[in-house]
């Protein structure tokens, strides 16, 4: 889920910059506040650090020494959790899945922001309203219908091989798009409202057309916020866990995220390939996270306060 | 409104015309096709009989049985109501305010700042499904880190008395991250003369905050308000992922889901259920649009 924060706060966030003088306390005070800090944060990166840790561990000098001691460190546990889980296959899906989620998440919102941003008439409100809501609904709420519907529209067999909706990628891609267009189509509305109109104003003096300016004036423009929100998208389609359990039932199509629902029995015996697992799994996401951190927090606050 | 003195660049070809319109009316569609349709038609199935296995046509209106069955007659039903309370009790009483004390300590930009900063929100970028799937690390009961610390033997994810505290506590552990990053960003937002204005009269930086500082931030409030409800409410990949929600770990989304994906297909059933949840994040959706949408009337 997403939270709308201003403009503004995003903006600085994005070029970093914190703007005001520091309250200053009383030196013990403020040692006080980073030893909590600093406890706080361990115990926070703790879960992460210990399977991390476990990941290297090998089973039996762990189970013989317990997971207090030194010594059995291994590259076993990835082999071993790649191949039982299979992540090359699931790895794939994923991709297959958020990939073109994304950029068609994009694109939409790209559009239903410019006409938005663009021209004012009646309905503007809303439809982003309309846009808006659809983000914040429960997924579990609506999931009879759309599962219904999607066993009942049948579909060419080159364009999903279970014969209709359920079961085939493009239906998940779908149900992603729809409802991660709202979030995006607002941010980029206000960023889109923002830029100058005069730069229209010349455009259309030039001759330039709706899409020329869309695509050779607007779009270059949003770069950042661009960037910010295909940063956050990828994180969160690639973890989207819900449709895809729910719509591709068979194993075969299931992404990443959602194939942890088949590991846990399948690694129950082994905490160790549990760590080695959790760590393949998360590594796309951290990478992001320590990469492209500064998008990330942008675009998660993106839209969210008042400067 | 500024688009007057703007006349000329309004103008559209008939081309133009068509692009826009098709800019806007594709994904309108697609929103319409499955987020709002099925919304409608959650609520209107719920009124229903329909058994998911004849025609559609064959479903007779039944008025509120679906409802009045799922009250009185099917047993998970109010210990999942109870166990979305308490999920969301513990995120508002206890993750969101420690999110946003931590955001308050990290907004001092001390030495060290961006470090805990990122340590505290690195579980933000964790799938819920991945932090139930890691926590087991902890809580699994022959090898977890709890049970080797204590000796104990205690199944922290299977035994009902726990279970529910167990996922609460990995959830919180993300929630927390979440909230301080919304509360940073509201917190540098606040306009600076106002805390030197009650620095000036004379105000501890307590009753500044509590005074001053927070009330500013109402906007940001709500969001968190709302994001925390909504978060409580859905809230489905942790326990789907630990053990499908049952045993102590029952929530409404997880029994909508369970009636309609698993053996028994009890469509009207699930969709009383899922109609109850809509209703209640109506509210909230209602919340968040009016303020963040305030400032574009």
């Amino acid at each position: 889920m997403s939270a709308v924060v201003e403009p503004n706060a995003t903006t600085k966030a994005l070029l970093g910059q914190g703007g005001r003088p520091k309250p200053v306390g009383g030196g013990r005070g403020r040692l006080a506040t980073q030893i909590f800090l600093a406890v706080v944060a361990l115990i926070w990166i703790f879960p992460v650090a210990y399977a991390v840790l476990g990941s290297f561990r090998d089973y039996d000098y762990t189970s013989k020494h317990g997971y207090f001691s030194l010594g059995g460190f291994t590259l076993a546990n990835y082999k071993d959790a790649w191949q039982q889980a299979n992540f090359t296959h699931t790895m794939l899906n994923s991709a297959i899945i958020t990939v073109p989620a994304v950029l068609l998440t994009l694109f939409l919102s790209c559009c239903v922001a410019f006409v938005v941003a663009r021209f004012s008439w009646r309905f503007n409100l809303a439809l982003l309203g309309l846009f808006t809501a659809a983000n914040l609904l429960p997924p579990q709420a609506l999931l009879i219908p759309v599962y219904r519907m999607f066993r009942a529209i049948e579909v060419p067999f080159w364009f999903s091989d279970s014969g209709t909706l359920l079961n085939s990628y493009w239906g998940l891609i779908a149900v992603n798009v729809a409802f991660q267009t709202g979030f995006c189509a607002f941010v980029l509305s206000n960023y889109m409202k923002a830029l100058p109109r005069e730069l229209y104003e010349s455009a259309v003096v030039d001759g330039a057309g709706v899409l020329r300016q869309f695509f050779q004036l607007t779009l270059p423009l949003c770069r950042p916020p661009l960037a910010a929100l295909a940063t956050l998208e990828v994180t969160w389609i690639y973890n989207e866990f819900f449709w895809a359990t729910v719509l591709l039932q068979s194993g075969d199509k299931y992404p990443v995220t959602s194939s942890i629902n088949n590991l846990r029995g399948q690694f129950f015996t082994d905490n160790n390939l549990v760590a080695a697992g959790s760590v393949v799994i998360a590594l796309p996401t951290l990478i992001i996270f320590f990469l492209l951190q500064k998008q990330f927090v942008a675009g998660l606050t993106l839209g969210a306060t008042k400067g | 409104m500024a688009r007057r003195k703007y006349k000329g660049i309004d103008h559209l070809s008939s081309v133009d015309r068509v692009v826009v319109a098709l800019m806007v009316v594709v994904p309108t569609l697609l929103v319409l096709w499955l987020v709002w349709l099925p919304a409608v038609g959650s609520v209107l199935l719920s009124f229903t009989n329909w058994d998911g296995i004849g025609p559609i046509s064959s479903a007779k209106v039944i008025g509120l049985k679906n409802y009045h069955d799922v009250v009185t007659i099917y047993p998970p039903f109010w210990p999942a109501v109870q166990h979305n309370l308490i999920w969301l009790g513990v995120l508002f009483l206890v993750a969101t305010p420690f999110g946003l004390f931590l955001a308050v300590l990290l907004d001092r930009e001390l030495r060290g700042s961006r470090v805990y900063q990122t340590a505290i929100y690195l579980p933000v970028v964790l799938s819920l499904a991945l932090v139930g799937f890691i926590w087991q690390l902890i809580y699994s009961r022959d090898q977890g880190l709890i049970n080797q610390v204590t000796g104990g033997t205690i199944d922290w994810y299977g035994d009902q008395r726990y279970n529910l505290w167990a996922a609460l506590l990995a959830a919180s552990w993300r929630h927390v991250g979440y909230i301080m990053l919304l509360y940073l960003a509201g917190l540098k937002g606040v306009d600076p003369t106002l805390r030197e204005a009650a620095k000036v009269d004379g105000a501890n930086e307590r009753t500044t905050f509590f005074r001053v500082v927070f009330p500013v931030m109402a906007p940001i409030n709500a969001i968190v308000l709302v994001v925390t409800v909504i978060e409580s409410l859905r809230a489905f990949d942790l326990v789907w992922v630990i053990n499908k929600g049952r045993n102590g770990l029952e929530l409404i989304s997880t029994l909508v889901t369970s009636n309609i994906v698993g053996e028994a297909s009890r469509i009207g059933f699930g969709s009383a259920m899922a109609t109850m949840m809509l209703l209640i994040s109506s509210v909230f959706v209602a919340i968040y649009l009016r303020y963040t949408f305030k400032e574009q009337r």
